[in-house]
């Protein structure tokens, strides 16, 4: 790779709801702190999109999620660029602007970049809204991937994407086959926040391993996020004992 | 008659509800009288002049402050100081009282219920922005509802921020708005357009749509920095005045000159308000000072990043030791992802203690803001492990989200 690592976050003003943009941060100090240049960028919806290794899209409300995704398609940049082989991570609202089509405020139907081959509706029952737990489907060697999910849609896969995990607890794709996200070449969908690669520093390593072409990483001193995947693991736990002795209740 | 035994109803229970000791006891009363007369609200506020304060940020601080300026003539003012800002909580303050005004804070989603049920005759909006996703709409949802109702309510004198373009969409179909310069520091969530979905500018002038005709309304009154002096609030028809507060930070005074114009709409002299304003040191336990055994701190709520990104003005440059108290239960929303959208960087070189229920999603932010910090579970040992890290005689700044700050506010000396 010649140059720096360049890690974009892709339309913050319009896909930042609820702290996404720390996906951006975590890629970026995790190849910093192993010695590697980085250039992070934050990239507003009012300019091109540029050129990147590594672009984050997180959530946002349903106006500027279709305004995203007009934006980006009509600028053509992460197109072009996953074609020749950058990463994507794409969040909740970002996850279904990546993919072929989603709904909007009303429920009306809007292309996405069709990066993903992954199509969502308005989902009929309450929103998703919880913890997640999911053991990975689609990429080998994760541990399980755990995050908080808060969406309304439901997410189908078609042949051409697999799902990123299996879920254990929460809802996920609610495709009814238990799918949470996707992953298609280099491109992640997930429903996850908290942010994901805060509760998920290997999900971060494996994407940056990706756009930094497989060079080995050092291992990090993680002991803060593993202390809490240990209590985010232990409350889910939880949780399912007690709904489990409800259930015995009744 | 059904009115007053619904009123006798919420006195009771409340009364018995604080005899057990369950809390405050406004929100079991209040319920219990809904019960009994559903339109209890309606028949409370009848014959009172009724002030509302809603928004995201300073509802109860704005709530306070007004309820002092109306004051300011003598009279008495009920308001429902406990923070039970839905119907509930509404009921079981007016219950007890036949003050002739009141000043009510409500939650945003239940301000266009409580306003036609009120008749208010002013609404203070305050701000918009994200906080508490898992369990509240989006905001762009809520300010529409805002203008739906603020627009079927011709009377009502409606006192909003001009440097929120949601709070602006949110007033701008009501008959009669005094539009206030009070400042916003959080522009993130307000960046997309809500009439035209296209992009909002902040710029050096007052802030526009690039695409269709929104901006910034002509204002009555600005909230004006000064150099080192005290701010002042300058009036369009030069009419100055210094908006000093015995609280602190630049938010306050904000919400004191938008109080202040409320209580002008409500007639009682601007001027006359802020001078009573002057006077209040805290509000429910906001920026008291405190001891955890030997510690002496200061207690301060912040419990998304617009309330966070105006603290931190007020936090960072100092040098006290720093405890933060992350929760998230309930009433703080079950998802602390928001941590994120807080510039914690601004804390680097100060002496952190990251603690509450989620003190190791706090820890995990503070690595990657590159904030040196210990970790503590317990809020009251963290405020005495963080003097233990400063000077003896230093103040420890502590700053926690709604329960975390209401932990540290009841917990035992």
């Amino acid at each position: 790779m010649n140059g720096p690592l360049r890690v974009a976050v892709v339309f913050p003003d319009l896909l930042g709801t609820y702290g996404d943009g720390g996906n951006g941060l975590i890629l970026a100090r995790r190849a910093e702190w192993r010695g590697f240049d980085v250039e992070l960028l934050q990239a507003a919806s009012d300019a091109r999109v540029p050129d990147a290794d590594i672009y984050c899209l997180g959530g946002g409300e349903d106006g500027p999620q279709v305004r995203a995704a007009t934006t980006l398609i009509g600028d053509g940049t992460l197109a072009t660029r996953v074609a020749s082989g950058a990463v994507v991570l794409a969040v909740c609202a970002g996850f279904q602007v990546v993919g072929r089509r989603f709904p909007g405020a009303s429920g009306e139907v809007h292309e996405g970049l069709g990066l993903l081959d992954v199509e969502t509706v308005k989902g009929e029952g309450p929103r998703a809204v919880g913890e997640v737990v999911t053991e990975p489907v689609g990429l080998e060697d994760l541990p399980a991937l755990i995050g908080f999910e808060n969406h309304g849609g439901v997410t189908t896969l078609a042949d051409g994407a697999v799902a990123l995990g299996r879920v254990t607890a929460g809802i996920g794709n609610g495709d009814g086959n238990g799918t949470e996200g996707a992953v298609q070449g280099r491109v992640v969908g997930t429903y996850l926040h908290g942010p994901v690669l805060a509760r998920n520093p290997a999900l971060a390593d494996l994407l940056l391993s990706w756009a930094l072409e497989d060079a080995a990483l050092t291992p990090l001193d993680d002991a803060a996020a593993e202390s809490l995947r240990g209590e985010r693991l232990g409350a889910s736990r939880h949780r399912r004992r007690l709904r489990r002795q409800r259930q015995r209740q009744r | 008659m059904r009115t007053r035994i619904a009123s006798a109803t919420t006195r009771a229970v409340n009364a018995t509800s604080r005899r057990l000791g369950r809390g405050q006891g406004t929100v079991a009363g209040g319920r219990a009288g809904l019960r009994v007369d559903p339109k209890l609200l309606e028949h409370l506020s009848a014959g009172r002049q009724v002030a509302l304060v809603s928004g995201t940020n300073g509802k109860t601080t704005t709530t306070r402050l007004l309820t002092v300026a109306l004051g300011a003539g003598g009279d008495e003012v009920v308001s429902n100081e406990t923070g039970s800002n839905m119907p509930p909580g509404h009921v079981a303050a007016l219950a007890g009282t036949h003050a002739r005004r009141a000043v009510l804070e409500v939650d945003e989603v239940y301000l266009p219920r409580v306003l036609s049920a009120t008749n208010a005759s002013a609404v203070v909006l305050l701000n918009l922005s994200r906080d508490q996703l898992d369990r509240t709409n989006e905001v762009r949802m809520v300010a529409g509802r805002w203008r739906a109702a603020l627009a079927a309510a011709p009377r009502t004198h409606v006192v909003a921020n001009a440097d929120d373009p949601l709070v602006v969409w949110g007033a701008g179909a009501a008959a009669d708005v005094h539009w206030v310069g009070a400042g916003m520091r959080w522009q993130h969530d307000a960046v997309g357009c809500p009439s035209c979905e296209g992009r909002i500018e902040f710029g050096e002038g007052p802030w526009k749509c690039r695409d269709c005709g929104f901006a910034r309304p002509t204002t009555e009154v600005e909230l004006v920095a000064d150099g080192d002096r005290c701010p002042a609030a300058l009036w369009a028809d030069g009419r100055r005045h210094e908006v000093r507060l015995a609280l602190p930070g630049r938010f306050n005074q904000a919400n004191a000159l938008l109080a202040a114009v409320a209580a002008e709409a409500c007639g009682i002299d601007a001027v006359k308000a802020l001078d009573a304003m002057a006077q209040v040191k805290d509000v429910a336990g906001r920026f008291t000072v405190r001891a955890f055994g030997e510690t002496q701190a200061r207690l301060m709520l912040a419990k998304n990043p617009a309330g966070w990104e105006e603290l931190l003005d007020l936090v960072a440059g100092g040098s006290a030791p720093l405890v933060v108290s992350i929760n998230a239960r309930v009433a703080d929303g079950a998802d602390p992802s928001w941590l994120w959208d807080v510039p914690f960087e601004r804390l680097a070189g100060r002496t952190v203690v990251a603690t509450g229920d989620r003190y190791r999603d706090l820890s995990v932010r503070l690595r990657y803001a590159a904030v040196a910090h210990t970790t503590e579970a317990d809020p009251a040992r963290a405020v005495i492990a963080a003097a233990a890290g400063g000077r003896a005689d230093a103040l420890v700044d502590v700053i926690g989200n709604y329960t975390a700050f209401h932990d540290l506010l009841g917990a035992p000396a």
